[in-house]
């Protein structure tokens, strides 16, 4: 009888060219994403060593981080942002790799554009140089982020070398409540085992709340496994998962989709399979969340207060700081707090699903006189889709605009920036000082909560507003 | 890209007792555009470091003059956040070759052993006594000695030994990176290539 694995071994365990004894593990890497950002180091690197890009065809590059989100048909007007997309156009051509560029139909952030056109497939490993890989774990893939000395290793030979990280299951049983998103059951989940409570793990998400989830919503969750400290998080893939994968531009077809659909259907961890570490969580613990601090393992269900210093673990000077960034006071209620910026997008939540959630609670409101909102989608498709579905029209008749795709104010590297001491309720996936411009503050939230902050200009629950809806 | 050798390091420590200082925080992603690696130690710590007009902020560590040395020491949960290189280059390029803490971030701590900054992991008992001996005198000296994977306070004696794994270590006392390992395995990569269906 062979032994029981897990999801996480199966594919980690069929990717090892090369154990090194007391060592790493060389893995094989099947689908690498550039950005322009991670990757200019990376390609002076092989330059530098005289070499090229080992196989040019796994690699895909699309330009996100550093783009901006108006009037992307014009030249990009800051000097050091264009030099970065033209370095990576240069090196897309000199080394033969598909770019999709800022303008192209299929341009978006990586993390969003990668699902779409079937690049992100079960089974397989992929890297970028960006933490939020680990979406693409969502298809049962081994996905995770990695550093540009790393990149210029898989440029150069298809692999890195990796330290097996420890296994972790975290289940949700049950069923979630009304107006709770995949993007809470995240930020509970971090908020239980804080920034760090699986660093050094890899988890695999598991139980009801995530077989009935949408791939959407898995992405969302694999996302922000980063968040608590893990290298990636990856779902079982099943039939939701071949659905989403089937007939997209990358995917295999015909003999090769058979062949491939039954290795996927042997992926799921078997039955008996240990892990290092397991977790189980209830569905009905959790409400819409919203973070209140600057790390994403700050977050609270948007009806509790925010937890005094002495009832928490550790570092009450780091956590006292952070209460002072953000200028709250310990025992506050979030509820009612004025806002200033609304964010929906990113590569956590710019997908079709987030805009539709987001739409459904503004139709037939107007957004706040006192907010500032930026709807950015994660990509052309998505964008196409928002306009196509009729949301844009209900945007627009809510006092809403949409911009153009790309990472915008996640990490506001261009000019989506929020202004020092403003506070922006944010779908993205850090809430760091700083992270949306110096000195402001970020509040993060799912796609609902960000819908009913913009049209009250407070937070507000949006489970009352939703009430209202279907009353 | 190749980088010195690692052996023993003697030096005076810089305190950061804060813990989960993050990627966004030693780099901000705002000085993430350059299309070389140079000059990051400009802006390490850039927000905690300066004032908005460019002005130094007093109170920060890094400028204060009684403070120096190689090695960076910091609070629980060190490098949490983007898998930014440029964050561990920062440190470097400042003239930092060893960082200590009491937990690292996985990429933070990867990519800090890839281009030759050693993370030095120790237990919080060890930390406390670390930031303790640094606050009684700034000048305390400390032996970061990687062949015998060691850390010691030398005002005090108290010493602790770290992990890192034998790959590793051999790499940065020869000052070796990951790239010349893989590039003389390139025929085995390529054989197990041939058997992808990706």
């Amino acid at each position: 009888m062979t032994a029981k694995k897990t999801l996480f071994d199966k594919v980690w365990d069929s990717h090892v060219v090369q154990h090194i004894e007391n060592g790493p593990d060389v893995l094989f890497i099947d689908r690498h994403m550039v950005h322009e950002v991670t990757s200019p180091v990376a390609f002076l690197g092989i330059k530098n060593r005289g070499i090229k890009v080992m196989y040019p065809e796994k690699t895909f590059a699309t330009a996100d981080h550093n783009t901006p989100t108006i009037n992307q048909h014009l030249p990009v007007e800051d000097p050091l942002s264009a030099n970065q997309l033209k370095m990576l156009e240069e090196n897309a051509n000199e080394f033969g790799i598909s770019y999709w560029g800022l303008g192209h139909e299929k341009n978006g952030i990586v993390h969003v554009v990668g699902p779409e056109y079937g690049i992100t497939q079960p089974g397989a490993t992929i890297v970028c140089g960006d933490s939020h890989t680990s979406t693409h774990g969502a298809f049962g893939a081994i996905a995770f982020g990695i550093g540009t000395s790393e990149v210029e290793m898989v440029l150069a030979t298809q692999c890195i070398m990796q330290t097996k990280p420890k296994s972790m299951r975290i289940n949700v049983e049950g069923q979630l409540n009304f107006g709770v998103t995949p993007k809470d059951v995240a930020l509970y989940i971090i908020s239980q085992l804080s920034t760090s409570g699986a660093t050094g793990y890899f988890v695999e998400y598991a139980g009801q709340v995530f077989r009935d989830m949408s791939m959407e919503g898995r992405m969302t969750v694999c996302n922000l496994s980063i968040e608590m400290g893990a290298r990636g998080g990856m779902i079982a893939p099943d039939e939701k998962t071949f659905d989403y994968v089937k007939g997209r531009e990358f995917t295999p077809t015909g003999e090769a989709w058979e062949k491939a659909m039954a290795y996927w259907k042997t992926l799921p961890t078997d039955e008996g399979a240990t892990f290092d570490k397991e977790i189980t969580f209830n569905a009905s613990d959790i409400e819409p969340m919203i973070t209140y601090g600057t790390n994403p393992g700050m977050g609270i269900g948007i009806s509790s207060g925010i937890p005094k210093a002495d009832s928490l673990e550790g570092g009450v000077a780091t956590y006292q700081k952070s209460l002072q960034y953000m200028n709250f006071n310990e025992g506050d209620s979030m509820m009612g707090k004025k806002i200033d910026f609304v964010f929906l997008g990113s590569c956590t939540n710019g997908r079709i699903e987030d805009f539709r959630l987001f739409t459904s609670l503004v139709k037939g409101r107007k957004k706040a006189d006192n907010v500032t909102a930026w709807l950015v989608p994660g990509s052309h498709k998505v964008e196409k889709a928002i306009k196509d579905e009729g949301l844009l029209d209900i945007l627009n008749e809510a006092g809403f605009e949409l911009r153009e795709p790309g990472c915008s104010a996640c990490l506001a590297m261009n000019d989506d920036k929020v202004p020092a001491g403003k506070y922006a309720v944010s779908t993205s996936n850090r809430n760091f000082e700083g992270r949306q411009g110096p000195g402001a503050r970020t509040l993060l939230a799912s796609p609902l909560v960000a819908a009913a902050a913009a049209v009250t200009g407070k937070v507000t629950d949006p489970r009352e507003l939703m009430e209202m809806q279907t009353a | 890209m190749a980088y010195d050798k690692f052996n023993i390091l003697t030096s005076s420590a810089v305190p950061l007792p804060i813990e989960n200082v993050d990627t966004d925080q030693i780099i901000p992603a705002r000085f993430l555009k350059a299309t070389e690696r140079k000059g990051f130690g400009d802006n390490l710590f850039r927000d905690w470091r300066y004032n908005n007009d460019g002005s130094e902020k007093k109170d920060f560590v890094l400028n204060n003059p009684i403070y120096s040395g190689r090695i960076l020491v910091g609070g629980k949960n060190f490098g949490s956040g983007s898998s930014r290189e440029h964050a561990a280059w920062a440190v470097y390029d400042y003239g930092f070759r060893c960082v200590v803490s009491s937990f690292f971030a996985d990429i933070f701590r990867n990519n800090c052993l890839n281009i030759g900054v050693l993370p030095v992991q120790v237990s919080a008992d060890f930390l406390d006594d670390v930031f303790r001996a640094i606050e009684k005198d700034p000048n305390t000296q400390f032996e970061v000695n990687l062949p015998n994977q060691t850390i010691t306070i030398k005002s005090t004696g108290a010493q602790e030994s770290f992990d890192i794994n034998a790959y590793k270590k051999a790499n940065l006392l020869n000052g070796f990176d990951d790239i010349d390992y893989l590039l003389n395995i390139t025929d085995q990569i390529t054989e197990f290539a041939s058997d992808r269906p990706l």
